[in-house]
């Protein structure tokens, strides 16, 4: 049942995708589709990973609310290399951290290094279960526990409604 | 429009050349590779958004291509910073602290 969901959801994208691509005739989309149909039953022992997606209302809720938070903080993040980068000092007080996570699915995880690495200041160095090394250009605090809440807690909350 | 799509893009490349900046003006691969990662990843989206702004029809596979950037990106940086910590790339005299570099220490005395 599980590999079911995959294989839907990677139906879904391909054909999505060729959608986008393509000029939409018929026999075009009836070809497109057969061929992403094709790819997904090859590979789908290997899309393991799509099912830790949750579909239920609240998790897609979740994830345009997640997109917007996103958005915000590349945006922050690159003004603020934009700030340091101009100022004369280079204000930096660079190090890696450590911090840990409270997902528990591989895709959350995924999704938590990348997003990390686009906010203000920070970029996912190494990933060993449930710790994420983090590269901090401007360290603000000592332990783990604060560095967590500062680093991957904006992100952690809607994750967790998402992947679990 | 095309006015908005010109400023848009224009913005795009500002961020890219700060982005450019930081990488000649950062101490270490890490630093440099922060400024090079967030400045870039926004540059590119926001030159592209301008792109399919001011050429409408190219729009939906200019959104695919900025998704692509958004995907790819991130995961480049970090396997190079990565890359660079495992060959025993030095952090700048300015770090504070290297958790990893402790940890794996640890893990060798084990």
């Amino acid at each position: 049942m599980r590999r079911v969901k995959a294989l839907i959801l990677s139906y879904l994208i391909l054909t999505g995708l060729w959608l986008v691509l393509s000029e939409v005739t018929r026999n075009e989309f009836i070809i497109g589709s057969l061929v992403s149909a094709t790819i997904s039953l090859i590979f789908s022992s290997r899309l393991a990973i799509l099912e830790n997606v949750k579909l239920n209302p609240k998790a897609l809720f979740c994830s345009i609310k997640f997109i917007f938070v996103f958005l915000r903080e590349l945006f922050k993040s690159a003004i603020d290399v934009a700030i340091r980068v101009l100022s004369p000092s280079l204000p930096i007080n660079p190090g890696i951290v450590k911090v840990r996570t409270k997902l528990h699915s591989k895709l959350g995880r995924i999704v938590l290094a990348n997003s990390i690495t686009l906010t203000p200041g920070t970029m996912t160095v190494e990933a060993k279960g449930e710790y994420l090394y983090i590269h901090w250009i401007d360290i603000k605090s000592d332990d783990i526990e604060s560095a967590t809440v500062a680093i991957v807690s904006t992100f952690e909350k809607h994750l967790e409604v998402m992947y679990g | 429009m095309l006015f908005i799509a010109s400023i848009i893009s224009l913005l795009g490349a500002l961020f890219l050349f700060l982005g450019s900046m930081g990488v000649l003006r950062m101490p270490d691969v890490y630093n440099r590779m922060q400024a090079g990662t967030k400045a870039t990843t926004l540059g590119t989206m926001m030159t592209l958004l301008g792109i399919g702004l001011a050429n409408t029809a190219w729009l939906p596979k200019i959104l695919l291509l900025i998704l692509f950037v958004l995907f790819t990106n991130p995961i480049s940086s970090s396997a190079l910073a990565r890359a660079a910590h495992f060959s025993g790339i030095k952090l700048t005299d300015r770090s504070i602290r290297d958790n990893l570099a402790d940890d794996k220490v640890e893990e060798q005395d084990a």
